[in-house]
């Protein structure tokens, strides 16, 4: 049987997304990054927003998410994707606007402009990838490395005294007045990425309803800067990570609406 | 609105002139001596005519970024800040420049270095004209001495910033952003609609049409032989502008036996000095660039076969000086003359050290 033999419209039971293209990924077996792009693609698709989707892509791992989704994208300086963001979606009110950045980026040099732009009620989407590390650079300690966490630069483990403590960025969103949709997400199993598919849906279509900002946080595995392999670095997440940083919905306005 | 003539600052006369070219969006910071420009954006509310987006940043280094992400979708934007704002968005200044985005950043000039002052200075030249931030490039630089030319520049900035696709700086100071005179402001332009600007603009990242591959606005690529290819574009492009987009005014005496080269408000005060100096029967001619960078090097190089000397009038330790002395090569001696810390300096003492030239 020849490849195309095997792919099939018929005996297709899955199909990729048409906006994420051919290009071969750079991220590493086991990383987050990639299933959370299929996740955009598939939601823009779903919204028939194609046309009007502007991504903003950060510097870490995920800077050339321009490479994979074919929509309109702007890169950004470390930090500042809110802030193009911000910049766009205020010139162009119609358009789906969302950032993609990890913890560093966002939490670390970016904490700011992520603060501000979601509490100025931005209509944009922070997609933001918690997995504890700079992964880009090679493993060091980032805003959100747990207290204990052995990293490039916290070689003896994340230490109060020295590193300061793990930042529940997400927690602080929620308690801005800003933020419409505030909830943390994951990846590893089929059942967490059907859920976190549907949170960033809500998210996108919350932000096109002028109510507010949204950011949808994903807990994610970084299985080489973790020194773990993919399936160990599963089992970190759901084991340590997870307590730290836990699931579902941190804020819902759209749940006060109803009630 | 029509054409009008009012009694403005020119911090004010900034907010007037961007709102009526159909300028699209400005995002600012608060900071002394040019908080007149969001102040007066604000009172305007174009928001509610022409639609223009009026926005107070968080931080200068948001403001640029803002500017970045909106003028990659092919709109007309502009931020405006003082010296210690404008070397927080060297950043932002920087990328904008890597990723061919077209902006105009107004710097209305105050004392350094840190914090300094809040009165005049002319010290960032060197910052402008060399870039400002890490990378090679240039910004096109546009030197105002008047109310009336801060109106104008903005208008022009924009154009020169579209044709090029570069972020174009206004090198204003504290005199000519606070000082009040008369302006004409020209009638409203509309603001081009999305449409027009994704016809004009086919770069912009404004939304992917069916009939295109999806823009990506971005500075960065790994693999160095294409990256070198980007910066040798970059750097024809800057050639382009050099040959294309000099501008000066030469004033004064068209018999000079000295000359001096000043720009913004030292020129302003340097009209005054040639007066002076010519009721003491010394001829002096004025040399003004409009644009610090593309620099008159042309020009002055042609005027130093004409004066025995050339001093620079700037409201700094000497910074254009070496641009001045580059072009004159060494044939005639070029002198500074500045004040620092804010201090704007009178015409006489500019007349005493413009004496001492003659003297053996």
């Amino acid at each position: 049987m020849t490849k195309e033999e095997i792919i099939q419209k018929g005996s297709l039971a899955y199909e990729k997304p048409s906006l994420l293209n051919n290009n071969t990924m750079h991220y590493c077996p086991g990383c987050s990054h990639g299933v959370i792009h299929k996740l955009i693609a598939e939601v823009i698709e779903e919204m028939g927003m194609a046309d009007k989707a502007i991504g903003v892509s950060p510097v870490g791992c995920g800077v050339f998410i321009y490479k994979y989704l074919d929509i309109d994208f702007q890169e950004a300086a470390h930090g500042r994707a809110p802030a193009l963001a911000t910049g766009i979606k205020r010139v162009l009110p119609d358009r789906l606007v969302f950032t993609y950045q990890g913890d560093g980026d966002a939490a670390g040099i970016g904490g700011n402009e992520t603060l501000h732009a979601l509490n100025r009620g931005e209509g944009i989407t922070i997609i933001f990838i918690n997995n504890a590390i700079y992964g880009m650079t090679g493993g060091q300690m980032s805003p959100m490395t747990l207290m204990g966490q052995v990293t490039a630069t916290s070689p003896y483990g994340r230490e109060a005294a020295i590193h300061g403590y793990p930042l529940k960025l997400a927690e602080i969103a929620a308690q801005l007045e800003g933020t419409a949709y505030v909830t943390r997400q994951s990846v590893e199993s089929v059942a967490a990425i059907r859920k976190a598919k549907l949170a960033l849906k809500k998210a996108f279509q919350i932000s096109m309803e002028e109510k507010g900002s949204c950011l949808v946080e994903f807990v994610g595995t970084c299985s080489s800067g973790w020194k773990m392999t993919p399936v160990d670095a599963n089992k970190w997440m759901s084991e340590q990570m997870f307590l730290y940083y836990p699931k579902g919905d941190l804020k819902d306005i759209t749940k006060k609406e109803k009630s | 609105m029509e054409q009008e003539i009012l009694l403005l600052k020119g911090n004010e006369a900034v907010a007037h002139a961007a709102i009526r070219c159909g300028c699209d969006a400005y995002f600012g910071y608060p900071i002394t001596p040019q908080s007149e420009v969001l102040e007066t954006f604000a009172e305007l509310e174009p928001w509610k005519t022409t639609g223009m987006v009026v926005l107070q940043a968080e931080s200068e280094v948001a403001s640029v970024n803002m500017l970045y992400g909106a003028g990659g979708c092919g709109k007309k934007v502009m931020t405006s800040s003082a010296s210690v704002g404008i070397a927080l968005m060297q950043e932002g200044i920087s990328y904008m420049a890597g990723a061919e985005v077209p902006a105009l950043i107004i710097n209305v000039q105050r004392g350094g270095p840190g914090l300094g002052t809040i009165q005049p200075s002319q010290s960032d030249y060197n910052q402008a004209t060399r870039g400002g931030g890490n990378g090679d490039y240039e910004v096109i630089v546009l030197a105002p001495n008047s109310v009336q030319e801060m109106a104008d520049f903005v208008e022009l900035g924009f154009e020169l910033a579209f044709k090029y696709r570069t972020p174009v700086i206004m090198l204003s100071d504290g005199v000519i952003g606070q000082m009040m005179e008369k302006v004409t402001l020209k009638e409203q332009r509309p603001r081009l609609t999305n449409e027009e600007i994704a016809r004009k603009y086919p770069w912009a990242s404004i939304g992917r049409t069916p009939d295109r591959k999806p823009n990506v606005i971005t500075s960065l690529e790994l693999q160095p032989e294409i990256m070198e290819k980007h910066n040798l574009h970059l750097q024809a492009k800057y050639r382009e502008i050099s040959q294309n987009e000099v501008r000066y005014e030469m004033s004064g005496s068209e018999t000079p036996e000295l000359a001096i080269v000043a720009f913004g408000s030292a020129a302003r005060i340097s009209q005054k000095v040639v007066d002076l100096a010519k009721a003491e029967g010394i001829e002096v001619a004025l040399l003004r660039p409009i644009t610090l960078w593309p620099f008159p090097t042309e020009s002055i190089r042609e005027l130093a076969t004409k004066v025995k000397g050339i001093l620079t009038v700037e409201i700094n330790a000497g910074q254009m000086v070496f641009d001045v002395r580059y072009a004159v090569e060494g044939r005639i001696p070029v002198e500074h003359y500045g004040r620092l810390g804010g201090i704007v300096p009178s015409p006489d003492e500019i007349l005493c050290a413009l004496k001492k030239m003659l003297k053996p």
